[in-house]
C-alpha cells in the first residue's frame, strides 16, 4: 500500500510541475537565480542517489559487487558508450563479480 | 497558422545542436523519431530495475504511464527499495521532476497551445521533447516535433517498461544477475553530461559527502533530501565570490560566471541540460 501512496504522490507532483510550467505566465520563473538552482538541484540529487544506491543497503554503508559494476559504467561513460550499453556494462560486471564470489 | 513566432530568443547564445534545424516536415519527423526511439527503449532498464527491487508489474507500469519522467521514476523506485517511507521517496522524485517546469515555461510560448490543450500536452513535457521542440525554427514544426517525439517516446517507454518488468520477473533472483546495479548506473549516465563546470562538480561532490555522512544517522530517504541542499549552498558561495570579485577584492579562478548570459537550464542544446541519452543522439 505504501508503494501505491508513493506512486500516487509522485504522479500528481510530477504532473503538476509540468503543467505549472506550461500554464504559468511568462517570466514567473525566469529569475537567473531560480533557473540556476533548478539546474543544480538535479545534479546534487543524481550524485547523491548514485552514491546511495552504489554504497548502501538501506541505512548501512557497504562495498559490494555493485561498486565494481558502477565503476565499469563510469569507464563506459568516459568512452562515450550509449546509454543502454552503460547500464548493460554495470549489470554484467556486477553479475560477473558476484559469480566469482565477490 | 496566422502567427509564426520567432523562437530563437536572444538568450540562445550557443550554436544549435549538431543537426541544424530544418523546416522540412520529414526532417522534423525523422529527428523526433530518432530521439523517441532511442530514449523510449530505455524504458526497458526502468522495467527491469523496478521489478528487480520488488515492485509489482502493475506498479511498475503505473509509474511509466502516470509519472513519465525517467529520473524521477528511477529515484522513487530506488528510495522505496531502500525502505524509505513513501513521502520522502516521493519528495526526491518530485525535486528531480521540478526541472520540467522550466522546460514548460520555454515551451509554452513556442507551442502556443490553447489553455484547453495544455493539460494534455503537459504530460509530455520532459527533457527529450523539450530538446526537439526548441530546436525547431517555427511554431508549426515545433508542434510537429513535440507531438511526434512525445507520442513515440510515450508509447515505446511504456511498452519497454512492460517488457523489462516481465523479463525481470522471469529471471527470479535479480541480484544474482547484477540488475541492482542498473539503477545507480542510470543515475550516473544522467549525471555525467551535467558535470561540465566547477560549480556542477562541487555541488555533486558535496551532495555525495552529505549523503554518505547522513546515511547511517537519518531515516531512509532523508539523506538524499539533505544532499539536495548542496545546490543552494554552492550557489550561495558562488554568489559571494562573485560579489567579492566585482568589488575587486578577490580573484577566483575556475568559477563560472552567473547571469543570463550563461543560463544553465536550457534544454535546447546546452551541454548542462542534455541527458546522456540526448548526447548519444548527437
Amino acid at each position: 500500500m505504501n508503494v501505491w501512496i508513493a506512486i500516487a504522490v509522485t504522479a500528481v507532483g510530477c504532473y503538476l510541475v509540468k503543467y505549472l510550467g506550461l500554464a504559468a505566465p511568462a517570466g514567473v520563473l525566469e529569475r537567473p537565480l531560480v533557473k540556476r538552482l533548478a539546474a543544480l538541484l538535479p545534479v546534487a540529487l543524481l550524485a547523491a542517489l548514485t552514491a546511495q544506491q552504489t554504497f548502501s543497503d538501506g541505512s548501512h554503508l557497504m562495498l559490494d559487487a555493485k561498486a565494481a559494476g558502477v565503476a565499469a559504467a563510469a569507464v563506459a561513460l568516459v568512452m562515450r558508450a550509449p546509454f543502454l550499453l552503460v547500464v548493460g556494462v554495470a549489470v554484467a560486471v556486477t553479475a560477473g563479480v558476484r559469480a566469482l564470489g565477490g | 497558422m496566422p502567427e509564426q513566432i520567432e523562437i530563437r530568443t536572444t538568450e540562445r547564445a550557443a550554436p544549435p545542436p549538431p543537426a541544424p534545424p530544418s523546416t522540412s516536415d520529414a526532417a522534423v519527423i525523422r529527428d523526433a523519431l530518432g530521439v523517441g526511439v532511442a530514449v523510449g527503449l530505455s524504458g526497458f532498464a526502468f522495467g527491469v530495475t523496478s521489478a528487480g527491487v520488488g515492485l509489482s508489474l502493475l506498479q511498475t507500469c503505473a509509474l511509466s504511464l502516470l509519472v513519465f519522467t525517467g529520473a524521477s521514476q528511477f529515484a522513487l523506485v530506488g528510495a522505496l527499495a531502500a525502505g524509505g517511507n513513501p513521502l520522502t521517496a516521493a519528495a526526491g522524485a518530485f525535486f528531480l521532476g521540478a526541472r520540467n517546469a522550466f522546460y514548460g515555461l520555454r515551451l509554452s510560448a513556442v507551442l502556443g497551445y490553447r489553455s484547453t490543450v495544455k493539460p494534455f500536452a503537459a504530460h509530455w513535457v520532459i527533457d527529450e521533447t523539450s530538446a526537439v521542440t526548441l530546436a525547431q525554427p517555427d511554431r508549426r514544426t515545433a508542434r510537429l516535433g513535440f507531438t511526434v517525439t512525445g507520442l513515440t517516446l510515450y508509447v515505446l517507454w511504456n511498452l519497454t517498461t512492460l517488457v523489462g518488468a516481465l523479463g525481470a520477473e522471469a529471471l527470479g533472483d535479480t541480484e544474482a544477475w547484477g540488475l541492482d546495479a542498473a539503477g545507480p548506473a542510470v543515475f550516473l549516465a544522467l549525471l555525467a553530461p551535467m558535470l561540465k563546470d566547477t560549480v556542477e562538480r562541487v555541488a555533486a561532490g558535496l551532495a555525495v559527502v552529505l549523503v554518505m555522512v547522513t546515511l547511517p544517522l537519518l531515516p531512509t530517504g532523508v539523506p538524499v533530501l539533505i544532499s539536495a541542499l548542496a545546490a543552494p549552498a554552492v550557489l550561495v558561495v558562488q554568489g559571494r565570490r562573485e560579489r567579492a570579485k566585482e568589488a575587486g577584492t578577490a580573484q577566483e579562478p575556475g568559477v563560472v560566471p552567473a547571469g543570463p548570459a550563461d543560463p544553465p537550464a536550457r534544454p535546447d542544446g546546452a551541454p548542462e541540460s542534455r541527458t546522456a541519452i540526448e548526447e548519444d543522439r548527437a
